[in-house]
């Protein structure tokens, strides 16, 4: 008899996304189910969807979930996690949400030690309304809003998530990763696996940064945006471990280089 | 349980305990900051938890991501602050969700001022924020009236799934009075398990989501239906109203609601005792409103006289109360001072000797 060696995990649900071919949500949605699957955390896990591409995400897991007003994520898991600490509670984010309209709600989420893990997808881009700038977009990067590509004199230089929340005195797990080649997705699977299992054991605020393609609204096809990503974002967004609960500062990923 | 002499606020935060508050979320803001002070230090009491969010936006979704849990939360802050909450608020109706905000009204717009006003009577029964729905509001007049309206607004919002307001102002909460809560309260409605709350999905059951995301139009309509039935339901069973002094007969009916229905209640007492006849309609329920208690109460009277800390918002409802079949008058002050019980016998008695100029429709 065959033995089945791969398969759909139980928190993703057996459906077909909504996401633009090349997209890599699809992939970090699975590294995600992957990882509560392998916890045994499902039952009790309540995810908590974004406004932006992700805002769909509560039809693609087989957990609870909340949708969260733009930006509001961190807030809405702070209301869940102290209303029942035994739940395990995510948000999906992207950059906009996040580190946009978001800003403040992360950073106290994170200062407060909000027992959370966050899954911060940074693409670079505002997807859903339409490759507008984010402030994650690139130097020079061209979107809607910035057609002749982010001159950094008027909207300053992108914000790098990771770096800003490790600087916050209060204990956390804070980490890099890619998904854009098999090995990086295993690295980014390993962070995850931390950022939760730092959560299951009610030891800190947790979050992953995914560098994530667009190709719809970075205008490329899918392996020249996996290209793109490596020679452009991955240089000024740095992999790796930025900070963990016990002090230890940044080291870098091993075993992820091209 | 014995009576027991407590500031508007303290009662307020100790009456949601009593209702099975156990969390609350707020950013301070004057003239509220007595009620998540006194939280911060009761809910861990009881084991629960108060969080200082950084925000009002922030703690207002707190309030949403814990309502999603199906346990019983509240916030309370004023006027500028619960601006930035009706972001939370809108989402909170359109996702069904039975929560309890307090709004300690200061005088507005912008920064305004810190001193009592009924300035948000139109966000609080509009809407508060985008889209179609409503808030139920209570408005009351002392503090027990205070701490009973809260635990009422717990039920009511569980049984409706529905955001509750409590529309006080500084004056209700910095008066002390005496306060009783009773020992055995039952619920004023019958609730249902909370099977929608998103706790973790067990076994094959298809998963809870806390949602106001409707992109199929057709869905959307049938949603706002929906919610537009519990509005329907509330007007007809949740109305709730008080007369005072109105069992004798009289010339001017006066409404008034809060604590400038307080003030009103003086000014009547003291005009009784002269034999001029006057009573008074006072909304507790100010969405739903009682449009037809105000009716029937002006029928009996020749003119009518509404008294609010406003420039004129609730004597529009009165004007839809009345349809024109009496003269309305209107006395109000709006920076923050108070009417006087003077200022409101005076207006009677000119609205009597025919010297008070109705107040100008449109």
């Amino acid at each position: 008899m065959a033995e089945t060696v791969f398969s759909r995990p139980g928190a993703l649900a057996p459906v077909i996304t909504h996401y633009c071919p090349g997209c890599t949500h699809g992939i970090i949605h699975r590294l995600i189910a992957e990882v509560i699957d392998e916890l045994g955390i499902r039952e009790r896990t309540v995810g908590i969807a974004p406004v932006g591409c992700a805002v769909l995400a509560y039809n693609y897991f087989t957990v609870d979930f909340q949708e969260a007003s733009h930006g509001r994520a961190p807030a809405v898991a702070t209301g869940i996690k102290r209303a029942r600490p035994d739940l395990i509670v995510f948000t999906y984010q992207g950059d906009g949400d996040l580190a946009s309209i978001g800003m403040a709600e992360i950073v106290h989420c994170a200062n407060r030690g909000e027992k959370v893990t966050v899954v911060f997808v940074n693409n670079a881009i505002y997807g859903m309304t339409g490759g507008q700038m984010a402030p994650t977009t690139m130097p020079g990067q061209i979107a809607t809003t910035c057609p002749l590509g982010r001159d950094v004199e008027q909207a300053g230089h992108p914000i790098r998530i990771a770096e800003l929340l490790s600087t916050l005195r209060t204990p956390s797990f804070v980490a890099r990763a890619a998904v854009h080649t098999p090995l990086y997705a295993v690295n980014a699977k390993e962070m995850l696996r931390r950022a939760f299992r730092y959560q299951v054991a009610g030891t800190c605020f947790s979050m992953v940064e995914v560098l994530s393609t667009c190709p719809t609204n970075w205008g490329v096809p899918p392996v020249e945006a996996n290209r793109w990503l490596a020679q452009n974002m991955m240089p000024f967004y740095p992999l790796g471990v930025f900070k963990t609960p016990d002090g230890a500062d940044r080291a870098p990923t091993p075993g992820a280089g091209d | 349980m014995a009576k027991k002499l407590m500031k508007g606020s303290e009662a307020i935060g100790e009456a949601a305990v009593q209702a099975g508050c156990r969390l609350f979320f707020g950013y301070p803001i004057t003239p509220q900051n007595e009620i998540p002070e006194y939280m911060s230090l009761r809910l861990p009491q009881v084991g629960g938890c108060f969080v200082q969010a950084e925000s009002e936006v922030a703690a207002s979704n707190m309030l949403y991501g814990a309502a999603g849990t199906g346990e019983r939360v509240m916030t309370s802050s004023s006027s500028p602050g619960i601006s930035l909450m009706s972001e939370a608020a809108s989402y909170l109706a359109g996702a069904e969700l039975p929560v309890v905000i307090v709004n300690i009204v200061r005088a507005g717009p912008g920064l305004g001022g810190i001193l009592p006003s009924q300035g948000d009577y139109f966000q609080a029964t509009r809407g508060m924020g985008h889209g179609d729905f409503r808030l139920l509001v209570l408005a009351p007049w002392s503090v027990q009236e205070a701490a009973d309206l809260v635990q009422d607004a717990f039920d009511l919002a569980d049984f409706y799934r529905n955001p509750v307001m409590v529309l006080g102002d500084g004056l209700i909460g910095q008066m002390m009075e005496p306060v009783e809560f009773s020992s055995d309260r039952q619920p004023i409605k019958e609730l249902q398990p909370k099977t929608w709350a998103a706790t973790g999905c067990p076994g094959d059951r298809p998963t809870n989501i806390i949602n106001s995301l409707f992109l199929d139009p057709e869905e959307l309509e049938r949603h706002n239906w929906k919610l537009k039935a519990k509005y329907d339901a509330m007007t007809r069973d949740e109305i709730r109203s008080a007369s005072y002094a109105a069992d004798d007969d009289y010339d001017v009916l006066i409404v008034a609601y809060g604590t400038v229905a307080r003030v009103c209640s003086t000014a009547i007492d003291e005009l009784r005792e002269r034999g001029v006849r006057v009573a008074m309609v006072r909304p507790i329920t100010l969405f739903p409103y009682p449009y037809q208690a105000i009716r029937d109460a002006a029928l009996r009277a020749s003119s009518v006289l509404v008294v609010e800390l406003s420039t004129g918002q609730m004597i529009e409802d009165v004007r839809l109360a009345l349809e024109g079949a009496r003269p309305i008058h209107f006395h109000s002050r709006v920076g923050g001072m108070l009417v006087t019980p003077d200022e409101v016998i005076e207006k009677v008695e000119c609205i009597l000797a025919g010297g008070a100029a109705e107040v100008s429709h449109g």
